[in-house]
């Protein structure tokens, strides 16, 4: 009996200093004290327009982060993904050219180039053996001289009816958060409930005993590349609806690459692979947000805004840090 | 040094490239222009080997090297009196923020990646919330002497140089790459793990603070100086064979790693190689560096690998 209660204590305190409830519980903190500080300051907090605002601004980092989750969980990460949204928007609306008839071929041109630049990077990555951070790093270069040879400035058209996907929204849900929630959706079933899954996280945790066990690294780690770029290429297409057309520095003004990064440890995957999950980065990516929306709100200069980003991510991961320092076996 | 041969035979081969397109590169004057232009990212480069050998990363050593330039700028204000403390004061503060990077990692084990990220953010938001969002005031003549006349530059440059190898031939040296090769190993055997990775962090800053002096005389002050650095740097440090993940590599292949590095863009430059484009050719010349030596490895240099291990343990 006493062991029960005790086990079912430790249980459930296992499950509060978890990574992902840690940002959860973050979140609803951030949103008190960014309720009642707005409130303080003569304004109102939990809004119609700063819930939607939100997710406005969370989708296209949501979506990247989501991508980059996979990665980062398979002990790899992608650099080159701010490029390849620049790319994608490009592509997407110079395809399109403005015209309602081009949107499928646009949509299937951008799917198909960034699958192209994830197996590009999935390759070097496990047949070449090339570090992760080098190889993105490389690709992100290629991409960003041709993007800068070939165009100057924004180019190509999208259609009226194309940027509905960036404006309109069901009641306080604008479709851009909905493609979010569906693309979390779908990597948090690939992660939970398919064997591919279980080989990422296999793969993360120790690459040499994934392969001794039997697992096909190198196809997991080239699958996992080509998932995390059409992510950016996904991201790349809602940003493109937003602007009403392509642009070289959309990825890159957005900080995509480091950025999504950080949400994905904020949300309490380790960096090294093999621990987290979509949730946690979600919580981290919403953290981000509401932190911004609350900036926003009490008009704070922009560039305060980066200190203290810079100083919570740091915090979290020092406190993930310590976390699993007491519940796990300690890491030297 | 065997290590540092395919890089220093790519340097010469594209250094002889560039002279037989530009004869007065092969005068003096020319070479130590050219020595003098990529000082500031050899020097960044020593300083990221530091780190990157040990196993980890600096990514804030390009804000670091803006902040640099915009606190020099704006206590300078182009009054030439205030030359000198400014100038200690700006080592002082690469010391601090590299000091900060290493306690961060070691102590609270925030992975240095992650660090280094926050660190940038904190110092490129902080720096311009100082300055009003634009960099203000200006340098004074004595302070621009430094990155603008080459004898100070290339003088600057090869003191560095030379401490960086000094500092690799000493015990220091030998336990930095001990403990990136095997951590543990290196901490069983009674390397202090912390002060050294410490000490590698700390002069990872001073190296961005002197870079960031150099680049302040030479290209003057801009918010945009130190962007892209960070990438630069560690680009340079593994083109000269050093890998990321720690452990192998000499500093004066990856100091090769930056001269070549600018070699590359000087000769895109005399081949009229358009300004984007140029990072095309880096990316590709990136990745097909580290591919290279990693598919050699296996079959040519498996024994000697075993061999260094050794050494190195």
């Amino acid at each position: 009996m006493t062991q029960n209660v005790l086990a079912d204590g430790r249980a459930r305190f296992g499950a509060l200093v978890n990574p992902t409830s840690v940002v959860f519980l973050a979140l609803a903190g951030v949103i008190l004290v960014g309720w009642a500080l707005v409130a303080v300051d003569g304004g109102q907090f939990l809004t119609m327009e700063t819930v939607v605002g939100v997710q406005q601004r969370s989708a296209a980092l949501g979506i990247v982060a989501v991508g980059q989750t996979l990665a980062i969980l398979a002990g790899s990460l992608d650099l080159s993904v701010a490029y390849l949204i620049s790319l994608a928007s490009l592509v997407a609306a110079v395809t399109m050219a403005g015209q309602d008839s081009n949107i499928v071929l646009a949509v299937g041109a951008v799917m198909g180039v960034s699958a192209l630049v994830g197996l590009v990077n999935g390759l070097m990555i496990s047949k070449l053996r090339v570090h992760a951070f080098i190889a993105t790093l490389g690709i992100s270069l290629i991409i960003k001289g041709i993007l800068g040879d070939l165009y100057d400035g924004p180019a190509g058209r999208v259609p009226e009816s194309f940027q509905h996907l960036g404006y309109d929204r069901l009641g306080p849900v604008p479709v851009s958060a909905l493609l979010w929630a569906a693309v979390a959706l779908v990597a948090w079933f690939l992660l939970r409930r398919t064997k591919y899954g279980y080989r990422v996280y296999a793969v993360g945790g120790d690459v040499e005993v994934a392969r001794l066990s039997g697992i096909r690294t190198d196809r997991v780690i080239i699958i996992t590349h080509v998932l995390c770029s059409l992510c950016a290429g996904i991201a790349g297409l809602l940003l493109a609806s937003r602007l009403g057309a392509g642009a070289p520095t959309v990825g890159t003004d957005g900080g995509y690459d480091l950025e999504s990064i950080a949400a994905v440890v904020l949300g309490g995957a380790a960096l090294a692979g093999g621990r987290g999950g979509v949730a946690g980065t979600v919580g981290g990516v919403l953290l981000l947000a509401v932190l911004d929306s609350v900036f926003n709100q009490l008009e704070v200069n922009s560039f305060f805004k980066d200190v203290v980003r810079g100083v919570v991510i740091v915090v979290a991961v020092a406190v993930y840090a310590r976390r699993t320092g007491l519940i796990g076996r300690r890491r030297t | 040094m065997k290590r540092a041969l395919p890089i220093l035979a790519v340097l010469a081969v594209l250094l002889a490239a560039i002279a037989i397109v530009n004869p007065f590169f092969l005068e003096p004057a020319g070479f130590l222009s050219f020595v003098r232009r990529a000082a500031p990212l050899v020097i960044l480069a020593a300083g990221q080997y530091l780190v990157i050998v040990s196993g980890e990363f600096d990514l804030s050593v390009g804000s670091l090297v803006t902040v640099e330039v915009v606190v020099a700028a704006r206590l300078i204000d182009g009054d030439e009196a205030a030359t000198w403390p400014v100038l200690a004061l700006l080592i002082v503060l690469g010391l601090f923020v590299g000091l900060v990077n290493g306690a961060v990692t070691t102590l609270l084990r925030v992975p240095s990646f992650i660090t280094t990220l926050g660190m940038m953010l904190v110092l490129s938001g902080a720096v311009f919330l100082w300055t009003g969002g634009a960099p203000r005031g200006a340098l004074s003549q004595a302070f621009r002497m430094f990155g603008r006349q080459t004898g100070w530059a290339v003088l600057t440059l090869v003191v560095v140089a030379v401490a960086a190898v000094l500092l690799m031939r000493a015990n220091f040296g030998r336990t930095l790459i001990a403990i990136g090769d095997n951590e543990r190993a290196a901490a069983l055997s009674g390397v202090r793990v912390t002060r050294v990775r410490l000490i590698a962090f700390t002069l990872s800053g001073v190296s961005a603070a002197v870079a960031g002096i150099l680049l302040g005389g030479f290209a003057g002050v801009s918010a945009q100086v130190g962007q892209g650095l960070e990438f630069q740097a560690i680009t340079a440090v593994v083109l000269g064979g050093v890998v990321l993940g720690g452990g192998r590599g000499t500093v004066i292949a990856a100091m090769a790693g930056a001269l070549t590095l600018e070699a590359l863009f000087t000769l895109l430059n005399l081949y009229g190689v358009s300004g984007a484009l140029k990072f095309t050719v880096q990316g590709v010349v990136l990745i097909a560096a580290v591919a290279a030596g990693a598919i050699r490895l296996p079959f040519l240099d498996a024994p000697k690998v075993k061999g260094d291990a050794h050494a190195v343990s």
